[in-house]
């Protein structure tokens, strides 16, 4: 069930995986009215990947990755508007650090527990963040969110315009190169011992590797990462809410992975085209049969259709195995 | 007092059957609403819709539990997870549909209203009665589970479900009425409260942090764990509204996770 | 000579059940030890404390002289020692190369490189290869361990902590569940194992015993009976009585 990583795969780029890329431009320049949906999409896959790394690598079941998400989301928001400062790196980096550390420490603490506990554990901290959010007014805005975000064009010379083209292609090349290094990750060493991680805890132990600590960094990378698309939020919206935290945007996240396909990767992508195109075509019209839709549709996919869309696409086209190194070298 | 009422069920749920049951919360939104209907369209008498909703509840639990649950006993949390959390949007989705975004009045009864005059001091009728009622119902499923041959399999089962089907034990029939059980107990604590919880579709969403706190703290599969924890939250609740109200539920989230690291079984919990 | 493995007054209680009392045990470099005792004896609790996976009540731990009593199960491997799982711990659905390589991997310390990929490091997979090779596996290396007969499985077990190149090598039962035709190859593989490593293997399988191993502790009820070489345990009475007389020995 291993899809890409280990030690007897091609790690080289096959010709598949620059389709989503050509998508995405093709959208740019095709579907201009849907630039702002699409950068929405762009956020949500980066903050997949994210959670794909711990769930589907290394098996740590979350409802509460919006702490990073929000968290990033927010310290990007406060810097901007209360700091002052409108460098778009600066925001998004002091994003990432906010959430690096919260999930450093966080990670820390209950990456001893597993199953119900930690999962548990998750969501309380989610939701203590949500509680801070809402209550420090002075800080976060409470209720009414934070506004008056600005974002000093990018690079000096691309203004965010109306019409969401620099946002777009802000976003575009900010997943490009979370998706390159989650791709490295994936395929290198420290992604097979993840793998190992979740194939068989007991077994990694008995090998010598301090699985706790492996988890921590893990955990850490993720958090980095959700952190950076909660400030993409940010930035793109000029505008933070309480939405971004609490068990709502987690638990939506999980369901659009679901959707996609977990520990594979471009199930990171599938799952929020598919689900926010969805939600955006159907749920303003039938705002009640939305969330039967997607009740239903989850309750399927997970006792008929485990792996996702990919896993369905799987048993009706087998893409052909990729190339077996290994092979060549026993020779 | 009714967090525990609806939380205990989950807590035998989940530490039985090993099943993550996120959508819990559904049972008891549907038996506030049951018994909310009951009593105010129907015009039911308050102690037989109070009994139409525990009923009700665990029957519709039993059905959902042959159809869709049992299929997913062996499959993992993820799927657990996701099952159910799938149940709480298509059940929050159907509320909605039929209840609309308000919550249904509740009519009280008249002598649930009012004060009742204790040693000198008044309380409110209604939360008297949720006090009596329910320190009756723990002693009746204290009585059922320590006393009864019904609980001594459940005991068993929970301690290991190996062994108890070995010894001729249905763990299948077992688990369906245990299920049914909880379910039926969280109907009625969701219709018990809901005077003081309003039910309404996002019932399952905003509780849902509150049941897994208690379950999680108290300990899974105990009976008394989530007794006490149910208690805590509620002491520590009131405490910090009254005296700190900035800090909101933080408290409680706080106190969830010092407790949780310090005990990650729960207070009262088997060590897994 | 030094111990290379030894413990003192090693204890383990769970509440009032005792599974081990006072064991005193030492394992020289390069020594093939066997650890028989009956059913319910404390074996693999024994084992599972010397890993570092069960926590002693009392007592010590020294591997290669320094105290490991309270040192987790990562520190210990690294420090070389290595274990099979009486019932196989590998990696189901991976490729067998894969198995191997991670235990390699961790031991040449790239475990935790992220950049380039890992089929990339040659020099693991050549190890990795290599090593199966001499298990008589080069020709499973990337068929995932679900796909292999349990005999081979057996095998990728033991190749996995060979893969750790440990200076103790604790085997949990490496014949069990195997049939005798290819019990007797990993019989024969055990005896072809580099001399330096020191060896305790416990084992229900008396031919394989006496074959292999030149000292023999014997474990009852928690406590150590007898330890001494395979001809006094085979002749003592107590043992006999205690065990042997369970099967119907000659």
């Amino acid at each position: 069930m291993m899809h890409g990583g280990g030690y007897t795969v091609d790690a080289r780029i096959r010709w598949p995986e620059w389709l989503p890329w050509i998508a995405a431009l093709a959208g740019f320049f095709l579907l201009p009215e849907y630039l702002s949906l699409g950068a929405r999409i762009l956020i949500y896959i980066l903050f997949a990947l994210s959670l794909d790394l711990i769930l589907g690598y290394a098996g740590i079941i979350t409802l509460g990755h919006s702490a990073f998400f929000g968290l990033g989301a927010y310290v990007a928001g406060i810097v901007s508007a209360k700091l002052g400062i409108t460098d778009a790196f600066v925001q998004m980096a002091a994003a990432a650090a906010a959430a690096g550390l919260l999930g450093a420490l966080t990670g820390a603490v209950i990456l001893r527990t597993r199953a119900l506990t930690l999962l548990m554990l998750t969501l309380a901290i989610t939701s203590i963040i949500l509680e801070i959010a809402n209550k420090a007014t002075w800080l976060t805005g409470g209720a009414d969110g934070l506004s008056g975000v600005v974002v000093a064009p990018i690079l000096g010379a691309f203004r965010f315009d109306l019409f969401g083209r620099t946002a777009f292609l802000y976003c575009l090349a900010v997943l490009f190169l979370g998706w390159l290094l989650a791709r490295r990750l994936i395929y290198s060493p420290f992604g097979a011992m993840l793998t190992g991680i979740r194939e068989n805890t007991q077994r990694m132990h008995a090998i010598g590797a301090p699985v706790y600590w492996r988890l921590v960094g893990v955990y850490t990378l993720s958090a980095v990462m959700a952190g950076v698309a909660g400030a993409l939020l940010t930035q793109t919206n000029q505008f933070v809410g309480l939405n971004v935290l609490g068990f709502e945007p987690s638990g939506e996240l999980l369901v659009m992975l679901i959707l996609g396909g977990v520990g594979r990767l471009y199930g990171a992508f599938i799952g929020p085209v598919a689900y926010l195109i969805a939600q955006d075509l159907l749920a303003k019209q039938f705002p009640e049969y939305w969330y039967l839709g997607i009740g239903l549709l989850l309750v399927a996919v997970v006792l008929f259709a485990r792996g996702g869309i990919l896993g369905l696409i799987d048993k009706w086209m087998p893409f052909s195995k990729p190339a077996a190194s290994a092979k060549a070298s026993a020779r | 007092m009714i967090l525990y009422v609806i939380s205990v069920g989950l807590s035998v749920t989940m530490g039985l059957m090993g099943f993550i049951n996120l959508a819990h919360g559904v049972f008891a939104m549907a038996g506030g609403y049951v018994f909310a209907t009951a009593l105010g369209r129907l015009g039911v008498p308050f102690p037989l819709a109070l009994v139409l909703a525990f009923v009700s509840v665990a029957l519709a639990s039993v059905v959902l539990e042959r159809l869709l649950y049992s299929r997913l006993y062996g499959a993992g949390e993820l799927a657990q997870v996701l099952f159910t959390i799938g149940l709480i949007f298509v059940a929050a989705a159907v509320a909605r549909m039929i209840y609309g975004t308000l919550a249904p009045p509740v009519f009280l009864p008249e002598y649930m209203k009012g004060e009742v005059d204790i040693a000198g001091r008044g309380f409110p009728t209604y939360r008297v009665f949720l006090i009596v009622f329910s320190a009756a119902l723990i002693a009746a499923l204290w009585f059922g589970v320590e006393r009864t041959r019904w609980g001594a399999m459940v005991r068993a089962a929970v301690d290991n479900r190996g062994m108890a089907q070995s010894v001729g034990i249905d763990t299948r029939q077992l688990f369906t009425l245990t299920f049914a059980l909880g379910s039926g107990l969280a109907g009625l604590g969701g219709a018990l409260g809901a005077d003081i919880i309003p039910v309404q579709w996002s019932y399952p969403f905003e509780h849902l942090v509150y049941f897994l706190i208690v379950v999680a703290v108290g300990g899974l599969g105990s009976l008394r764990g989530p007794f006490v924890a149910a208690l805590l939250i509620g002491i520590a609740d009131t405490a910090c509204k009254y005296w700190i109200p900035e800090l909101g539920a933080f408290l409680i989230y706080a106190a969830t996770i010092a407790i949780l690291l310090w005990r990650p079984q729960g207070l009262f919990g088997a060590r897994a | 000579m030094d111990a290379v493995l030894e413990t003192r007054s090693l204890c383990k209680s769970f509440g009032a059940l005792t599974v081990a009392q006072n064991i005193d045990f030492r394992l020289r470099p390069g020594e093939r030890h066997a650890l028989i005792g009956p059913n319910g004896a404390g074996k693999t609790t024994f084992v599972n404390m010397l890993m570092g996976a069960l926590r002693p009540s009392s007592g010590r731990i020294l591997l290669g002289g320094d105290d490991v009593t309270r040192a987790p199960q990562a520190q210990r491997v690294k420090r070389g020692l290595g274990r099979t799982f009486q019932i196989n711990s590998l990696f189901r659905n991976l490729p067998v190369l894969d198995n191997v390589a991670l235990a390699v991997a961790e031991r040449r310390r790239i475990a935790l490189r992220m950049w380039r990929a890992a089929g990339s490091y040659k020099e693991i997979i050549e190890e990795s290869t290599q090593l199966l090779a001499t298990l008589g596996l080069a020709g499973d290396l990337t068929t995932p361990i679900v796909d292999l007969p349990y005999g081979k499985q057996r095998l990728v077990e033991i190749a996995i902590a060979l893969g750790l190149r440990p200076r103790v090598l604790l085997l949990d039962e490496p014949a069990a569940g195997v049939p005798s035709a290819e019990a007797e190859r990993i019989l024969q593989l055990l005896e072809k194992l580099p001399p330096e490593i020191a060896i305790l293997i416990i084992e229900h399988d008396m031919d394989l015993v006496f074959r292999f191993a030149r000292r023999i502790t014997v474990l009852v009820q928690g406590e150590v009976l007898l330890e001494g070489t395979p001809q006094e345990v085979a002749r003592d009475r107590r043992v006999h009585d205690v065990y042997l007389g369970e099967q119907h020995h000659g």
